[in-house]
């Protein structure tokens, strides 16, 4: 479970330097390498960071339809005094953890479980943090059969219209669908070493250049602009959190800090919203993603054949 | 998620006389397929249509009204592979003389306005990027503001890889716009075509009040090829297409082309009953 980390409750050092903590002259990581510290089986998933973060996590299981996605986790738990909803996805640490979890990809299962934690959270007006870490939703023969499209659509709707805080975190990989059917938040954080893309690196170099060798992947990782720092300037997220030097994984406990920290500060605004301003806010913030690079062109379209 | 090879089914838009079905591999006079809306006189096979060829067959003759045509996406990612993506996106321009891969408007059907988008799967595979995401949205907020139910044809390889998380963040987008709508108590059928698939697939394309699809559409999130890789599993020749959806309770009807524009109407008909304008909860579709 939450082996290899010895992640204790400890009192944590002072952040290491600002933003972006990879400061002491050490060049800033490659987009390959952010990629390669994401995917590090020992940095801290989910469940690590409720451990860190949370008094008296309630784990909530199953989706009351069919079963219970162990790529998804989350429940009912204290962050600071408050109580909240969290909803996260869980890769796991270890070999039997891995299998257990799917790999970190949900199934339809998966996210209409993290659909009804939504909705308990909305019912009696608890914030929800949502931890992204996965390399996207299962493509499989039971996730088709069982909808993995409507599934994840669902959650895009119901996340839009909720009128409690929401603010979403990416810890790890979040990539393509099976991520942002968990990010549609006031407020989205993005750890400085984790990746959020449309499709992760290898399956963007095998459509572009067929093969998905090293160096193809590693073109892709940087063309796909998937770093912090990228997706802050394309206001696709709201904030970098500092990582530890070396990641994220080499002081799990001063990671949840700097993590715990961040969350606490962009949620205590939101704090003071009414529900139809939370709402409205996250309307916003959605309709203005991506408008800065629509332009205006003159163009005769054609229309029917008559 | 992002844009997949999806395999090329033929048009029947060529120069040739004659085409080949590939449902009943009979050669078939193009005339005589196309006066049958394109869909195979023999075997029912139904060929992707243009843009174009859809509006016609679908909306009152003079009534389509296009907007925001004159959108178009810049290079957000500064994104290169073997081309520049402005580069790409000029050619796949000149070729079919629009912006981007959908178009929106206002229209009507059986004389009942509508607002109405069509895919367009020869623009770069349909796949969404930062200006289908934004006409959509703004359809969908146009319809709310007019008070018009909303029909969408999709056809779609999914999110575009090119725009990156920009384009996968238009799946939240129009998602958005969509609970707007449903909040309104207006009408929105989605309609699949062949192929709707990925950020398309698991967004506003499964999200209609009802949610129909053309005979054989191919509907998917996960490529097949994925699939056989990841699981090593042999998949039944229906295996993602809409019989197969229908099968397993994920659509709520197939409807044949030749029925699709009097189904609609008949649909929004009976959805567009005045309603009095009582609000009765938040529009949230019970969920247990
Ligand atoms: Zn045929």
């Amino acid at each position: 479970m939450k082996g290899n980390l010895n992640g204790k409750r400890a009192r944590v050092t002072a952040p290491s330097g600002e933003r972006g903590a990879v400061s002491n002259g050490a060049p800033a990581p490659t987009a390959i390498e952010r990629v390669r510290l994401a995917r590090n089986p020992a940095r801290p998933q989910a469940l690590d960071y409720f451990d860190l973060l949370l008094r008296d996590y309630f784990e909530i299981h199953g989706d009351r339809r069919f079963g219970d996605d162990g790529a998804i986790v989350g429940g009912l738990a204290y962050f600071g005094g408050r109580a909240v909803a969290v909803v996260g996805q869980q890769r796991g640490h270890t070999t039997a953890e891995r299998i257990k979890r799917n790999f970190g990809s949900p199934k339809p299962d998966g996210y209409r479980k993290a659909a009804r934690i939504f909705e308990l959270a909305e019912r009696f007006g608890l914030p929800l943090l949502t931890f992204i870490d996965t390399q996207g939703a299962d493509p499989g023969v039971g996730a088709e059969e069982r909808g993995q499209i409507e599934a994840i659509a669902a959650n895009l709707e119901l996340m839009s219209r909720l009128t409690i805080p929401i603010v979403a975190c990416v810890i790890g990989e979040g990539e393509s669908g099976g991520a942002i059917a968990l990010g549609v938040a006031n407020r989205v954080l993005m750890q400085d070493n984790a990746c959020y893309s449309v499709i992760t690196p290898e399956g963007c170099a095998a459509i572009l250049w067929r093969v998905a060798n090293e160096e193809n992947v590693a073109r892709a990782a940087s063309v796909l602009k998937l770093a912090a720092h990228d997706l802050l300037k394309l206001g696709v997220i709201d904030e970098i959190v500092p990582e530890p030097q070396g990641g994220a994984h080499t002081a799990p406990a001063e990671s949840a800090h700097l993590l715990g920290a961040a969350i606490a500060r962009n949620l205590d605004p939101l704090l003071k919203l009414r529900p139809a301003q939370l709402r409205r806010d996250r309307e916003r913030k959605l309709a203005a993603m991506g408008a800065a690079f629509i332009r205006k062109t003159d163009v005769e379209s054609p229309g029917p054949i008559e | 998620m992002a844009e997949r090879q999806v395999e090329r089914a033929p048009q029947t838009s060529g120069d040739d006389i004659w085409s080949k079905c590939p449902g009943c591999r009979e050669i078939a006079f193009r005339k005589e397929v196309e006066r049958n809306l394109n869909v195979c006189p023999k075997c029912g096979y139904h060929f992707r249509l243009t843009v174009s060829q859809r509006l016609s067959i679908t909306v009152d003759r003079g009534s389509w009204h296009e907007m925001l045509e004159d959108l178009a996406v810049g290079d957000p990612l500064e994104f290169v592979d073997s081309k520049p993506y402005p580069l790409r996106i000029a050619q796949a321009r000149a070729q079919n003389g629009r912006n981007d891969a959908v178009v929106v408007g206002l229209a009507k059907i059986e004389e009942r306005p509508l607002a109405l988008a069509v895919m367009d799967f020869e623009f770069m595979g349909g796949s969404m990027g930062v200006v289908v995401g934004e006409k959509l949205a703004r359809l969908f907020d146009i319809a709310t503001r007019k008070r018009l139910p909303t029909v969408i044809f999709s056809a779609s390889g999914g999110a575009r890889m090119q725009e990156g998380m920009l384009s996968l963040m238009q799946m939240a987008k129009v998602s958005a716009a969509i609970a707007r709508l449903r909040d309104a108590r207006l009408p929105y059928i989605a309609v699949l075509c062949d192929p709707t698939s990925g950020g398309v697939a698991a967004s506003f394309a499964m999200l209609g009040d009802l949610n129909i699809a053309e005979p054989g559409a191919l509907i998917a999130f996960a490529g097949r090829r994925v699939i056989e890789q990841t699981t090593n599993q042999q998949l039944p020749d229906d295996f993602q297409r809409a019989e197969f959806l229908l099968a397993h309770g994920m659509l709520d009807a197939i409807v044949p082309r030749h029925q699709m524009r009097f189904t609609l109407a008949r649909l929004l008909a009976m959805l567009s009953r005045k309603r009095a304008a009582a609000r009765t909860g938040n529009g949230r579709r019970p969920r247990k």
